[in-house]
């Protein structure tokens, strides 16, 4: 802006009936940065900065310990990951977790919105009931559910004397029992959350176009179909984006139920960079890992997201 | 279909949709319910079968247990402290950044807004190892001043988002006529843009307190010394890594005394809670 025309606008001020902010914010710039200035510090120096540590990291192999040189490895660091078995395994195990728990929470939650959605006296009740495992911790909860499916527990016992099982099932002492457990626990928790989006999202289903396919003779599941499942496309992209990342980044059940074992068997790709790192000190082939985990989620997530939109023209 | 059998087919679906609510609803309820049982049970009957969801010989020896010699007074204050004073400052400083965007154009705006974005994009766990390293260096570790450095950090962008979100529902006009008035933006911000934005500064901070007072993989990682653990911390070590020398009772009557405070502020405050998820942001 120059100087001529700032007068100009001081000019068209002074005939102007009071002063418009836009005017009044240019005399103070400084005034948003200001506002700005200490959460973004903050913010700058301890994520945006260990963001581009993470990746310069992940091409060293880097030392914690003081005095110590790091040595540039280049790419070493995701070539190693590449031909890991046990970076794999750790893989496997998190996609295995990501199709045991999505689906069910997705399908599960829509249907106990819309069972809770219709009125009902004791609605406020059943709500808080479900969503009462989603505001309870982490920690908690993985440790109730690893004594829960212990040997001796009341998972076995219950299968036991219904004779589903014969009730000794080592659920923790093996690999795909174990992330079964594990994944058990993921939709436990996980079940109220979507349900409480399902429960918003359903507010917005236009009723005129419900009862104009009811009069059109539409039953129950073609309305479904036909009216409520497009209303909700929004909330159902949010929904899986969400449960795709939260699914990649499960650490705290893994490591407290199984703890990664027998054996590194159950590890995920967050339990394992945490030992490579804070067990073994390979912060860099760690920091390699946890490069790889974010930019698999980030790519997952724009092509869902691109997904969801092409398939109506809608941005969720 | 007559009227009659109509309302006879309605309240039958009623009936069985009130009894598959209900029916899911002990599943989600069960394991707690379980959880506290046990918290009442002496140690020896912990794992008997049947199961006893009524405990037959019920003691308050595990919560005794639990308060004198596992410290867990100690550690429930820490997490107290802790959660608290990044609850304020963050919810201090996200608001502050909320005001500048939703109420000023700048330059820049857009990319600083950008910037956090990404911040929000970018998940806690994988942060970790550099975070560290930034910890080690500048003497934070093993130290709750460490813990409330991150935890304000890795709220302040989801914090940022939910109050904009506020902050532009509230009309502009009054903002502009406090300013004719001759007040400054402080005042504008701390004594119009605050009070009005009541609804979403509750929301931020119900759900910033309680990922704080939940927090694990952050505290497990840079503290050591016993003095400074947080609960979720003190109740992990008690649960220890096997499963034979474990005192389930003193874990989870540590574990109930942990997550009472939750379920009160779960439930007085639920109305915001709601609208925290609604707003679209915030997975709990």
């Amino acid at each position: 802006m120059t100087i001529s025309s700032l007068q100009a606008r001081a000019a068209a001020d002074a005939v102007a009936p009071g002063p418009r902010p836009r005017t009044r914010r240019r005399r103070f710039p400084a005034t948003p940065y200001l506002f700005l200035l200490p959460g973004f510090v903050l913010f700058a120096v301890t994520v945006v900065y260990p963001i581009t540590q993470a990746v310069q990291m992940s091409l060293y192999d880097w030392r914690i310990i003081g005095g110590a040189t790091s040595e540039f490895l280049g790419l070493a660091n995701y070539a190693r990951a590449l031909g890991d078995d046990h970076f794999w395994l750790s893989f496997g195990n998190t996609v295995f977790y990501l199709i045991a728990t999505i689906p069910p929470q997705i399908v599960l939650g829509l249907v106990v919105a819309l069972l809770l959605h219709a009125r009902s006296p004791i609605r406020p009740f059943l709500r808080v009931l479900y969503y009462l495992p989603v505001v309870t911790s982490w920690v908690v909860v993985s440790l109730l559910f690893r004594f829960l499916f212990a040997d001796q527990g009341l998972i076995n016992w219950t299968l036991g004397t219904t004779g589903v099982t014969g009730g000794d099932t080592s659920w923790l002492a093996d690999r795909w029992s174990g992330m079964l457990a594990i994944s058990a626990l993921g939709v436990w928790k996980g079940v109220g959350w979507s349900m409480m989006i399902f429960l918003a999202a359903l507010q917005g289903v236009p009723q005129s176009l419900m009862e104009a396919a009811t009069v059109d003779g539409a039953n129950r599941w073609q309305r479904f179909r036909a009216v409520t499942l497009p209303a909700i496309r929004a909330a159902m992209a949010f929904v899986t984006v969400m449960l795709v990342i939260g699914a990649f980044n499960v650490f705290i059940s893994v490591y407290l139920m199984t703890g990664g074992g027998p054996a590194g068997r159950t590890d995920v790709l967050l339990t394992y960079m945490y030992r490579l790192a804070f067990g073994d000190l390979e912060f860099g082939y760690g920091s390699a890992i946890a490069v790889i985990l974010t930019l698999v989620v980030l790519v997952l997530s724009l092509a869902q997201l691109r997904l969801f939109r092409d398939r109506d023209g809608v941005t969720p | 279909m007559s009227r009659s059998t109509r309302r006879a087919a309605g309240i039958g679906l009623g009936t069985v949709r009130h009894v598959v609510l209900l029916a899911g609803a002990l599943l989600m309820i069960a394991p707690f319910l379980y959880m506290v049982a046990i918290s009442f049970t002496p140690n020896s009957y912990v794992l008997t079968t049947p199961p006893q969801f009524v405990p037959e010989n019920p003691t308050l020896g595990n919560y005794a247990q639990a308060l004198d010699a596992q410290d867990i007074p100690r550690y429930f204050v820490n997490s107290l402290v802790v959660a608290t004073i990044s609850t304020a400052i963050s919810v201090l400083l996200s608001s502050m950044m909320a005001y500048a965007f939703a109420r000023f154009r700048f330059p820049g705006r857009e990319v600083i807004f950008r910037i956090l974005l990404v911040g929000l994009m970018i998940p806690a766990v994988m942060l970790l190892i550099p975070q560290f390293v930034l910890a080690k260096h500048v003497g934070l570790l093993d130290s709750l001043g460490g813990l409330v450095v991150f935890y304000v950090a890795g709220s302040l962008a989801l914090n940022t988002f939910l109050l904009r979100g506020f902050l532009e529902q509230t009309p502009a006009e009054l903002d502009e006529a406090m300013q004719m008035d001759g007040a400054n933006a402080w005042t504008r911000y701390w004594r119009l843009a605050l009070p009005l934005a009541k609804p979403g500064l509750a929301t931020a901070t119900i759900f910033t307190f309680l990922a704080c007072w939940d927090e694990f993989a952050w505290a497990l990682t840079i503290i050591n010394d016993p003095e400074a653990r947080t609960l979720p911390i003190a109740i992990r070590l008690l649960a220890g890594q096997g499963n034979n020398a474990v005192q389930w009772g003193v874990v989870f009557a540590a574990s109930v005394m942990a997550v009472i405070p939750v379920i009160v502020v779960f439930l007085v405050f639920q109305r915001h809670f709601v609208q925290g998820l609604v707003s679209g942001a915030v997975k709990g």
